[in-house]
């Protein structure tokens, strides 16, 4: 019931003109050499001391990777990125993975409890006031540029027979899943940036969930992007054997810096008969100035697998962050009864640019998906919606929901839905409702004559907007995302 | 004692529009009750958005002093902070927002702007529930989404409620009545009438002589073209009822 009026205490206790998150960690790094080539492919599969299978399977990337050309499709636009003046891979320097929190560099443990995400096992995400003993446990997988520096109740989640560790490490020690599964969602032909990134990424997080197991915790990695200049290309694979169920959070920041950053990431979910996976995203990575100067270009592919019966896939993602976002979390509703879902709060200000949705593809019979997307335009900002519903020719009784609401805050900024349907069963059910609306000045007067500041009563009909959404995710995340929300319409109107 | 509010020679236009407000005067001592009736057009929800601070409108002349301050320079919640508030002649809707959240964030938004302490939740959902009973709220209405699908007259009672919670030291009921049955106007007018107090004032505008049986003023006034055309007691409510508005039309004209 208070919820609305944390966020209103939230957003006054911060200084919200500024990224919270941008400040620099001074720590010496090793990269690999600057630009793209097949050494620098053999330098990074070197450091991780990969099998030979895998340098293959990123050659191989790389050969198609040059082929291929940049999609033009989606309605973002931004100077032509030079690849070869990226760095590919960057670690703090004398990195050795850590085998305990002990011996974890200190200036990165500080980094991290700046950002609220305390390494220490017996905490939680900042922010969240919840008395002691009925705080939710968080796994976390600590990502800082090109390496996974941190991961925390490895013990615990051993016992339960969960394995959460960077895909590096599961390389090494669980090399047959890892070959059997990494690939299987997102193939090397999928798209450009995806192509790129099984060539060249660099760690991220690994997770199986064995049969019948209900992981005892949220699992979540977090991202950050320190060093200048480098792109982040990270790999995620979840996969739930048979009747599993994991709820897995995802978080991203990254300083502000004048240039732009490339982030390019790979998500794969894979989800077996009657097993579910919930996948969050608070994506807040730096935005650019008011002019449009910096920020992330943020282009991932997600994709989950509903391979086995009675699976269901779903996303959940709040995206307030990045100067360009160009990213579809998708699933495939393979086995028969599967599920998929994707909730949505895609925000732009300034001049940020969002082309943001997701594919539902129905594959087998008695599929069911729903969508629910709300947008919210500021500033001088551009959000797009695009989403794909399809029913193949075998999803006999294939039925989705979708609904994409946009709101406009200010004159200046754009919203736009490119719906795609594609129904080859004649027994699918589509349905599909979308609106678009102007933040009224009348209800903002209203709250305003209740009482309520100008920003404050932006902040409580936004959040009134995107309630259906934030209700999807995880208690200590919604908290935190509300608190984002308010942030990034800091300064829209009036 | 010093007037709760004096509206002195007050002008406004739509921006960049039509002169609405003509040279408006007005004092209200704490504790009365005023009523204003006026022809459709005449400008009586301009007066009270002029009042409380909406934007759009433009003061070409004149001055408001509410409460030893001059109204004209603040914003709006801080106009609402210093005890106005306006009962809307067509309450708003805001979809995703519970009742319950938003009054909580309206009381404590203006506890804060005057430095005092804050309601607590039980404090406030305990406060609320009681207002609620004497209004015909249930706790069903309290948890849905502010205004969204309330009847009319459901609407004017989640006003008043908005109103006796604030407890604000004048208030404008811009057609309060309109759209209630009888018994949600005897609800209304109840809810009202608690909150009449030496130090309170309110400006009542209606059509209806009927509100002003239930609700009754001290001073009527003829509201016509933009400013105040005529001032009697309660009993002209209903000579206007018996006679209309011509005669009054000719005097502004
Ligand atoms: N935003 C606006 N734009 C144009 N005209 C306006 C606007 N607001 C008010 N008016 C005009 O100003 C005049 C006064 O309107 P107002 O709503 O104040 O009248 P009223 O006395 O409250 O009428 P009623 O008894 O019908 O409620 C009307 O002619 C109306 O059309
Ligand atoms: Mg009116």
């Amino acid at each position: 019931m208070a919820a609305v009026q944390d966020t209103v205490e939230q957003v006054r206790s911060i200084d919200v003109d500024q990224y919270k998150y941008g400040f620099e960690t001074n720590i010496e790094s090793e990269k690999a050499p600057k630009g793209l080539s097949e050494e620098v492919i053999r330098f990074i599969s070197t450091k991780k001391e990969e099998p030979e299978w895998m340098l293959q399977w990123r050659l191989d990337a790389y050969a198609r990777w040059l082929t291929m050309q940049e999609p033009e499709w989606a309605r973002v636009s931004y100077p032509q990125i030079d690849f070869q003046d990226l760095y590919y891979y960057s670690q703090p320097k004398k990195f050795k993975a850590p085998k305990s929190l002990d011996e974890v560099d200190p200036e990165i443990l500080k980094t991290y409890e700046k950002l609220g995400i305390p390494l220490r096992e017996q905490v939680i995400l900042a922010g969240v006031e919840i008395p002691e003993g009925e705080r939710p446990k968080i796994a976390v997988d600590a990502v800082f540029d090109s390496v996974s520096v941190a991961t925390t109740f490895k013990e615990e989640l051993k016992a339960a027979g969960v394995i959460f560790m960077p895909i590096s490490e599961a390389l090494r020690e669980h090399p047959d899943l890892v070959k059997q599964y990494l690939g299987s969602v997102v193939p090397a032909t999928d798209n450009y940036y995806a192509t790129l990134n099984q060539a060249v990424f660099s760690d991220g997080s690994f997770v199986y969930i064995p049969p019948g197991v209900r992981c005892p915790m949220e699992l979540s990695t977090y991202f950050r992007i320190n060093e200048k200049n480098t792109g982040q290309f990270e790999r995620t694979l979840i996969i739930a054997d048979k009747g599993s169920y994991v709820s897995y959070l995802e978080g991203c920041t990254a300083p502000m810096r004048d240039e732009n950053q490339l982030h390019a990431a790979v998500v794969e979910l894979v989800a077996l008969d009657d097993a579910e996976i919930k996948y969050s995203t608070v994506q807040n990575w730096y935005p650019g100035d008011a002019e449009g100067k910096g920020g992330i270009y943020n282009f991932v592919t997600k994709r989950g697998d509903c391979r086995g019966r009675n699976s269901k896939i779903s996303w959940t993602q709040v995206e307030t962050g990045s100067a360009i976002t160009w990213k579809y979390p998708s699933c495939v509703l393979r086995g028969e009864g599967s599920s998929g879902e994707f909730y949505s709060i895609a925000i732009s200000n300034g001049r940020q640019q969002v082309d943001s949705g997701t594919k539902m593809i129905h594959l087998g019979k008695n599929t069911t998906s729903r969508i629910i997307s709300k947008g919210i335009s500021a500033g001088k900002s551009n959000n797009t919606y695009r989403g794909l519903v399809s029913a193949h020719r075998k999803a006999a009784g294939a039925r989705n929901f979708t609904n994409c609401d946009s709101l406009l805050i200010g004159d200046l900024c754009g919203a736009h839905t490119v719906p795609y349907i594609e129904a080859k069963n004649p027994t699918a059910q589509f349905e599909h409702e979308a609106t678009t609306s102007k933040i009224s000045e009348d209800m903002l007067f209203y709250c305003m004559q209740r009482g309520l500041s100008q920003e404050d009563a932006v902040a409580l009909v936004v959040n009134g907007f995107v309630r259906d959404v934030l209700q999807q995710l995880p208690m200590e995340f919604a908290v935190e995302a509300q608190k984002l929300i308010s942030i990034s319409l800091e300064g829209s109107v009036g | 004692m010093a007037p709760l509010l004096e509206i002195k020679d007050l002008h406004a236009e739509i921006a960049g529009g039509r002169k609405i407000i003509n040279g408006m005067n007005l004092t209200i001592n704490p504790g009365e009750v005023h009523a204003i009736m006026g022809p459709n057009g005449a400008g009586k929800s301009t007066l009270s958005y002029v009042l409380s601070g909406k934007p759009g409108y433009e003061i070409t002349g004149g001055e408001v002093i509410f409460r030893g301050v001059n109204l004209l320079d603040l914003s709006p919640d801080e106009r609402a902070a210093h005890g106005l508030f306006l009962c809307f002649q067509y309450p708003l809707e805001i979809p995703g927002v519970s009742n319950m959240a938003f009054l909580h964030t309206a009381v404590n938004s203006q506890r804060k702007k005057r430095g005092e302490v804050e309601l607590t939740s039980p404090e406030l959902v305990r406060k609320v529930r009681e207002l609620g009973k004497t209004l015909g709220i249930d706790a069903d209405m309290l948890k849905r989404p502010v205004n969204v699908g309330f009847s009319g007259g459901e609407k004017k009672r989640n006003e008043t409620l908005q109103m006796m919670l604030l407890e604000p030291y004048f208030c404008v009921l811009d057609e309060a009545d309109s759209g209630l049955d009888i018994d949600a106007l005897k609800v209304v007018s109840n809810g009202v009438n608690a909150l009449r107090s030496p130090e309170r004032s309110m400006l009542v505008i209606t059509h209806y002589q009927r509100l002003l049986d239930y609700i009754v003023p001290d001073v009527v006034h003829v509201f016509n073209a933009g400013r105040i055309v005529h001032t009697g007691g309660k009993e002209l409510a209903l000579e206007l009822e018996a006679t209309g508005y011509a005669q009054y039309q000719s005097e502004a004209a």
